[in-house]
């Protein structure tokens, strides 16, 4: 775990202040949490079990209708699971069972899609009414409010009405909100996805440094494999209400455990391969190429298996002697630093490779190789 | 035609000033003519009228059964709102077809099945009286509660209708993040539920208060000794008090329209759009005992709603004269139905409301058509004002509206813009065109808000003439509102009671006030037969505006498939 928290993350300059929480966090917990909906043959979340550390950031990603979004509404208490368990450890060790608790004894807090403000209460009374139902005095819970915006970078907005803020402002309220009541663990179910492109690049940092900050327990629900990588410590993915892997970003993006998660989860062609040892062959157009083969942890040891060919694990050729897959540049795309070529080699399967801007021009021919790093495979 | 595209034109400012007309002296005129009137001799009748204790008696009597009746609807309507859109349980569907029963019964008729009832001699004040031996029965039917007792079983309906689409609307995420928070029930629905349906309990609330304060057949048939001003005023008018009849009416108005004022800012102050997918979800009940009690306590709900229905149908087949001391009526026959069909006296009040129904709903469809289109599609002068007299008849209680016509259409002067009408057969249908002007103008006008206003434009720019985009695009647009309002106008026409009463002649009665006559003579039989030949009526008027709109729908579908 050390690792994990250890993983460095680019922090933005404090440009607002988050006090830590006073209460440590605490673990989450869920075992083997199903959960069907009436007249649905699959259920909604299948045999799932998970654990959040104390002050972990851990994603759930997973496409629409993986369950994702049950699962947090599960530990939310806003569901009850048919069967399974969800626990909560406290900092001094004792675990409480909440699985049948409802939402408003968790001592939770949760941001919303669409963030749920109350549309009738001020940006401050909205940030204090956890307090409220706390019993906290009414001087104590505005003060305490203008506080957490404040950390939010919103304190000047205290007095507006909701409806008077922008989307990200208003995510910053939710977020305020949730963090006001001190919770023990914060779940937030896509807090990105309602803003737009350029604004969610640097909310996303934001959000990161804001829960770093105040220490929080949180998991946090996205389809958007990107927001998990910028704002997850650790990344659970879900595929039809089951775990599929979990781990962090970089363990996901390399070592992925199936081909669900390995085309999930950064650009990848996955071809049909073979494992020879420590090698792996791909072979395409009648051209075999071998690279050194990356495992996910317990991969089946059979001899047929997937490769998983990312952008950077191949290198575009021109040299017709070395031995390389041929095919025509469909798509040439200049993203900054590199450009991008679309490669679509025989049999019809299309790689993405990274190259100079020197290369080949669409419609031409190329020879694709392996660039000479590890290549991921994963079972068939 | 071509040289007025895209300007005002000469035709729309025509048609609303023709409109403003025809508001100005059908509305306000006669209003005015009752307040001048109440100033005719001098500050005599403002004296007279505060120095009656029966005029202030009715004055309190007013307010407490609108105030009374706005409480009751509130206790009845909310919790089954909350019920029937929040929770799931064995017998909602059944509970939730027969929740706005109420509302099909025409006024009167509510009254009528409340008496044959709840009355001192009705079915279930005599079962309670027979299952507790008791000497006396256990409640008398009369004064300003029993008034409150029927507008809750009528009017409850606005509030739960109301609070229902609010439900529907609602946004739950936000009770889920208040729980979240911490929130328990109480705070919830305290701090967050209520207060984002205060718009929509607001509008239940005027509409409850307004029709309370105008509501004329209850306190008329069980008032007993209580007063209220919409009955007094009956009374002062019979009396030849006119004078003191149009004091009545001012203050009647007055209190309408300042009521009016206050709910509306409460309504529109308070006014969120919800953010988000407004997700209603149902949670089935999980505690064992409300498991078995809900739908017992459904069932007998349900009982409550249809009894008043099935009470006026029993009755209408007793023989007039021999129900007296029984718990049920002892003889039934066909004769009522027969002889309402053969008999021409009594045939004729039932022709007499169709006709002048029809008449009346006709002239709405034209006028509020009309009215809609200038109001949301154009730009002509004075729109403003026709809105605003457009929605005037439904802020002044029917009686004021029937004592302005009364005050004002009774000689001929030309130069007074004065027409003879008191006492012939045209009085009625223009006191129900009035009454209904301001529901039809509102439903067109939803439904051409809803329209595009560009496509008026779009089919003038590929050429179209006026007349020919208000047949081929606005009249289609319209058509969803222009159906719903005239519905509702005809079944509100065709058995509208409380302004026949005030202005009606024999040869024009109504089948309102010969259920009211009928019941006078003790013949029950012949007034419940009335009762269910005007349920009949509303019923194919429903069905009828049902089936136009199927057809509206099914061309709609064409065209899309085309």
């Amino acid at each position: 775990m050390d690792e994990v928290l250890g993983r460095e993350h680019p922090e933005q300059p404090p440009r607002q202040v988050t006090a830590p929480l006073e209460r440590s966090p605490g673990a989450l917990v869920l075992e083997h949490v199903t959960r069907r909906y009436e007249g649905n043959a699959e259920p909604a979340v299948d045999d799932l079990s998970l654990s959040v550390a104390p002050g972990e950031l851990l994603a759930l990603v997973g496409a629409s209708g993986s369950g994702k979004t049950t699962t947090l509404r599960i530990v939310a208490g806003y569901e009850v699971p048919d069967s399974g368990r969800v626990l909560l450890t406290e900092p001094g060790g004792a675990t409480r069972d909440l699985t049948r608790e409802p939402p408003q004894r968790r001592g939770f807090g949760m941001v919303f899609q669409h963030y749920a403000l109350f549309p009738h209460m001020r940006v401050d009374e909205n940030v204090a009414f956890g307090l409220e139902a706390r019993g906290v005095r009414k001087a104590e819970r505005l003060a305490r409010a203008r506080e957490a915006l404040d950390g939010v970078g919103l304190g000047g907005k205290a007095q507006r009405t909701v409806q008077a803020l922008s989307g990200g402002e208003q995510q910053r309220v939710a977020l305020a909100r949730a963090l006001v009541i001190e919770p023990r663990v914060l779940l937030l179910d896509e807090p990105l996805s309602n803003l737009d492109p350029t604004l969610r690049q640097s909310t996303r940092e934001e959000l990161r440094a804001t829960l770093r900050r105040s220490g929080v327990t949180a998991l946090f629900v996205t389809h958007d494999q990107e927001d998990a990588f910028a704002v997850a410590d650790r990344v659970a993915m879900l595929e039809k209400g089951k775990l599929l892997q979990v781990g962090t970003p970089e363990a996901l993006y390399d070592t992925p455990a199936t081909r669900a998660v390995a085309e999930f989860v950064g650009r990848a062609t996955v071809v049909p391969a073979e494992r020879a040892g420590d090698r792996v062959w791909v072979t395409i157009g009648g051209v075999a190429l071998n690279a050194s083969a990356r495992h996910a942890e317990g991969g089946s040891p059979e001899k047929q298996v997937r490769a998983v060919l990312r952008p950077e694990s191949l290198a575009l050729t021109s040299d017709d002697n070395t031995p390389a897959w041929r095919g025509e540049v469909t798509v040439r795309r200049f993203a900054g630093g590199h450009v991008v070529y679309r490669v679509r080699l025989a049999g019809g399967i299309e790689v993405e490779v990274f190259g100079e801007g020197a290369g080949a021009r669409e419609g031409e021919q190329a020879g694709v190789r392996l660039a000479g790093v590890p290549v991921a495979t994963v079972p068939v | 035609m071509s040289t007025r595209r895209r300007s005002i034109g000469v035709g729309v400012t025509l048609t609303a000033l023709a409109l403003l007309a025809v508001l100005g002296w059908t509305v306000v005129y006669p209003n005015v003519s009752v307040i001048v009137g109440s100033f005719e001799r001098g500050l005599a009748d403002w004296r007279d009228f505060a120095a009656s204790p029966a005029d202030i008696d009715a004055l309190r009597g007013t307010i407490i059964v609108s105030i009374g009746s706005v409480i009751a609807a509130l206790i009845v309507g909310i919790p089954l709102a909350f019920l029937l859109t929040r929770t799931e349980f064995r017998g909602r569907r059944l509970l939730s077809g027969v929740a706005t029963l109420p509302a099909a019964l025409p006024p009167l008729v509510g009254v009528l099945a409340f008496l044959f009832l709840y009355g001192e001699s009705g079915v279930i004040t005599r079962i309670v009286q027979r299952v507790f031996h008791l000497a006396e029965p256990p409640w008398t039917l009369s004064g300003l509660s029993a008034v409150i007792f029927v507008h809750a079983y009528t009017m409850y309906v606005y509030v739960f209708l109301f609070v229902s689409a609010g439900l529907e609307r609602y946004d739950t995420t936000l009770d889920e993040a208040a729980t979240g928070l911490g929130a328990s029930r109480a705070l919830l629905l305290r701090r967050v539920t209520l207060p984002l349906l205060t718009p929509s309990i607001a509008g239940a609330m005027l509409l409850v208060f307004m029709s309370a304060l105008g509501s004329f057949s209850a306190p008329y048939v069980f008032g007993g000794g209580a007063r209220v001003l919409s009955t007094q005023i009956l009374v002062s008018k019979l009396n030849g008090a006119m004078g003191l009849a149009y004091v009545e009416t001012t203050v009647l108005a007055v209190t309408a329209v300042l009521a009016l004022f206050l709910l509306r800012r409460m309504e529109g102050r308070r006014a969120y759009a919800m953010a988000g997918k407004g997700r209603a979800t149902r949670t089935t009940i999980r505690s064992p005992l409300a498991r078995t009690l809900l739908p017992l306590v459904a069932t007998l709900i349900v009982i409550l709603l249809i009894l008043p229905h099935a009470m006026v149908v029993l009755v209408s087949f007793a023989r007039d004269g021999a129900w007296t001391t029984q718990l049920l009526p002892p003889e039934y026959t066909l004769d009522n139905f027969r002889r309402l069909a053969q008999d021409r006296d009594l045939w004729q009040p039932i022709s007499n409301s169709v006709t002048m129904a029809l008449i009346a709903t006709v002239a709405d469809a034209i006028v509020c058509f009309a009215i809609a289109y200038v109001v949301v599609l154009t730009k002509a002068p004075g729109k403003r004002l026709l809105a605003l007299l457009s929605q005037l008849p439904w802020a002044i209680p029917a009686t004021a509206i029937a004592l302005g016509l009364a005050a004002t259409f009774d000689r001929n002067a030309p130069l007074q813009l004065r027409v003879l009408l008191v006492g012939t057969f045209w009085i009625l249908p223009i006191a129900y065109f009035i009454r209904n002007i301001p529901i039809v103008t509102s439903a067109v006008e939803g439904s051409l808000r809803q329209m595009d206003p560009t496509l008026e434009d779009a089919a003038r720019g590929l050429g179209a003439s006026r007349w020919l985009a208000l047949r081929r695009v606005i009249l289609p647009a319209a058509r969803p509102g222009l159906v719903a309002g005239t519905m509702l106008a005809a079944v509100a026409a065709v058995g509208e009671f409380v302004a026949s009463v005030v202005l009606y002649t024999h040869s024009n009665r109504p089948i309102s006030v010969e259920i009211l006559a009928q019941l006078r003579s003790l013949s029950f039989g012949t007034a419940a037969a009335y009762s269910v030949l005007l349920i009949l009526l509303v019923l194919l008027i429903v069905v009828g505006a049902r089936w136009l709109e199927g057809r509206v729908a099914d061309g709609e579908r064409v065209i899309q498939a085309a």
